[in-house]
C-alpha cells in the first residue's frame, strides 16, 4: 500500500506532468482562461489517464513486450512486438477519448459545450501519450502501481492547471507589458511555479 | 475544394506558395502565435545537438505526414480522419525512432520518450486538419516544412541559449573561454532546470510581440 501512496505523490508533486515535463502543454495554455473549463479539461486528463495507464500497462506486459507473449505457448517466446508500441498506444488512446467525449456529452452537457474543441484533443494530449511511454520506461511491478502512476500523473496536471487559471484569472487587472500580455506572461509565471514545485524534490514517503 | 483548384498550372514557387512556407517563420509562428507543440519544445532544449536532432526529424514527420494526408484527402471519411492522421503520423515517427536508434544512438537515449511523443505534437496534428485535408499534395508539403522550421529555428534558439548559458558550450564544445571562469563567471546552472525554458520561451516571445506590434493579445 505504502508504495502505491508512494508513486502517487511523486507523480503529483515531483514528477509532475506540467512543472517537470512539460507535457500536455498546448491544452493548458489553450483551456486555462478560466477556472470553470480548466477544471473540467483537467478531469478529463485524470479520468483518461488513469484508464489509459493502465490498459497501455497490460498491453505492454502481455502482447508488445520482449517474450511477452510467452502465454501463448513457447513458440512464441522469443517473439518482440515492441515496435508497434506507439501505435498500439495512442490507438487505444484514441478510443478511450472518444469514449469519455461520450460520457460527458451524457452527463453535462453544458460542460461538453464549453470544452467544446479540446475534448478530441485530449487524444493528441502530449501529457496521455506522455503517461503511457514514462510508465513503460520505468518499469512498473505490478499494475497497481502503473495506475496510482497514472492518477497521480492525471491530478498533477489538474493542480497545475487549476492554479494557474487562477491566476491568469486574476492577472487580468495587472498592468502587464503589452507585448508580454497572453501567453508571454503565461510562459513565465508557469515558470515560477516549475520552480516553486522543485522544493517538493526529495519528498520520499 | 479550395483556392488552388482553379489554378492547376500554377508554378511551384509563386509568390503564394512561398508565402505558405514563410508565413509560418514570423507572423504565423507554430510557437509564439499558434501555441502548438510547446511540450517538447521545453524539455529536449537543454543541449543545441539535442534540438537539432528534433527538428530535422519533425521537419521530416511533418512534411511526409502532410503530403500523405493530402494524397488520401478524398478516400478518409470525416468521422473517422483523427484515428487515420494519428496512424499515418505513428507510422511515420516509428521510422524516425528506427533510424534516430540506428545512427546516433546516444541523442536517441537523450530524448527517450520525446521521440514518440513528435505523434501528438499538436502542430502536426493542427496542420493536417487545418491545412492538408483541403488542399493539394505540393502546398500541404510547403506548408508543412514551412511550420516545421517555424518551429525549428524556436527549439534551436531556446537550445542555444539554455547549453550557452547553462554549461558555457555548444554542440559539446566549450565556447566561453576559460579566463572568464578565472575572473569569477560561473555556469547558470539554473539554465539547465526544466522551469528555466519556459522562462526563455516567455522572452522570445517577449521580443517577437515587441518587434510586431499586430500580434499584441489585446483580450
Amino acid at each position: 500500500m505504502q508504495e502505491f501512496v508512494n508513486i502517487f505523490v511523486r507523480s503529483v508533486f515531483i514528477d509532475n506532468m506540467v512543472f517537470a515535463y512539460f507535457l500536455g502543454m498546448c491544452s493548458y495554455l489553450a483551456v486555462s482562461r478560466t477556472v470553470n473549463t480548466s477544471v473540467g479539461l483537467g478531469f478529463a486528463v485524470v479520468f483518461v489517464l488513469g484508464i489509459t495507464v493502465p490498459v497501455n500497462y497490460l498491453l505492454e506486459n502481455f502482447i508488445l513486450g520482449r517474450g511477452a507473449l510467452s502465454w501463448l505457448g513457447p513458440q512464441f517466446a522469443a517473439v518482440d512486438l515492441s515496435f508497434l508500441t506507439f501505435i498500439m498506444f495512442i490507438a487505444i488512446i484514441a478510443a478511450m477519448v472518444q469514449l469519455v467525449e461520450m460520457i460527458i456529452e451524457k452527463i453535462s452537457p453544458t460542460l461538453h459545450n464549453s470544452l467544446g474543441i479540446f475534448l478530441p484533443l485530449i487524444a493528441v494530449n502530449c501529457a496521455i501519450l506522455g503517461g503511457s511511454l514514462f510508465m513503460q520506461e520505468r518499469n512498473f511491478a505490478n499494475i497497481g502501481e502503473a495506475s496510482s502512476f497514472g492518477l497521480g500523473s492525471g491530478f498533477g496536471f489538474f493542480l497545475a492547471i487549476v492554479g494557474i487559471a487562477a491566476i491568469r484569472e486574476k492577472i487580468r487587472y495587472s498592468a502587464v507589458p503589452a507585448p508580454l500580455r497572453g501567453l508571454g506572461i503565461t510562459f513565465i509565471i508557469t515558470g515560477l511555479m516549475g520552480i516553486a514545485f522543485m522544493s517538493f524534490m526529495g519528498i520520499e514517503l | 475544394m479550395s483556392e488552388y483548384s482553379n489554378t492547376p498550372k500554377e508554378a511551384l514557387f509563386s509568390p503564394q506558395n512561398r508565402k505558405l512556407l514563410t508565413n509560418p517563420l514570423g507572423k504565423d509562428n507554430p510557437i509564439n502565435v499558434q501555441v502548438l507543440g510547446i511540450c517538447s519544445v521545453l524539455a529536449i532544449t537543454v543541449q543545441l545537438r539535442t534540438s537539432i536532432v528534433m527538428a530535422i526529424s519533425v521537419v521530416a514527420v511533418m512534411g511526409l505526414a502532410n503530403v500523405i494526408i493530402s494524397l488520401l484527402r478524398k478516400t478518409i471519411p470525416p468521422r473517422i480522419r483523427i484515428i487515420v492522421q494519428l496512424t499515418v503520423i505513428a507510422s511515420l515517427v516509428i521510422l524516425v525512432d528506427q533510424v534516430l536508434k540506428a545512427f546516433v544512438y546516444d541523442v536517441s537515449r537523450q530524448l527517450s520518450v520525446f521521440v514518440g511523443l513528435i505523434i501528438t505534437n499538436c502542430i502536426i496534428m493542427g496542420r493536417l486538419e487545418a491545412y492538408a485535408l483541403n488542399n493539394k499534395p505540393w502546398p500541404s508539403f510547403l506548408d508543412g516544412i514551412g511550420n516545421a522550421f517555424g518551429y525549428g529555428w524556436v527549439l534551436l534558439t531556446v537550445g542555444f541559449f539554455r547549453e550557452l548559458f547553462g554549461s558555457g558550450t555548444l554542440m559539446g564544445y566549450q565556447v566561453i573561454p576559460g579566463f572568464l571562469y578565472d575572473l569569477g563567471y560561473e555556469n547558470n546552472g539554473f539554465m539547465i532546470l526544466p522551469p528555466m525554458a519556459l522562462i526563455t520561451v516567455g522572452i522570445i516571445i517577449w521580443v517577437h510581440r515587441h518587434r510586431d506590434r499586430s500580434l499584441v493579445d489585446i483580450s
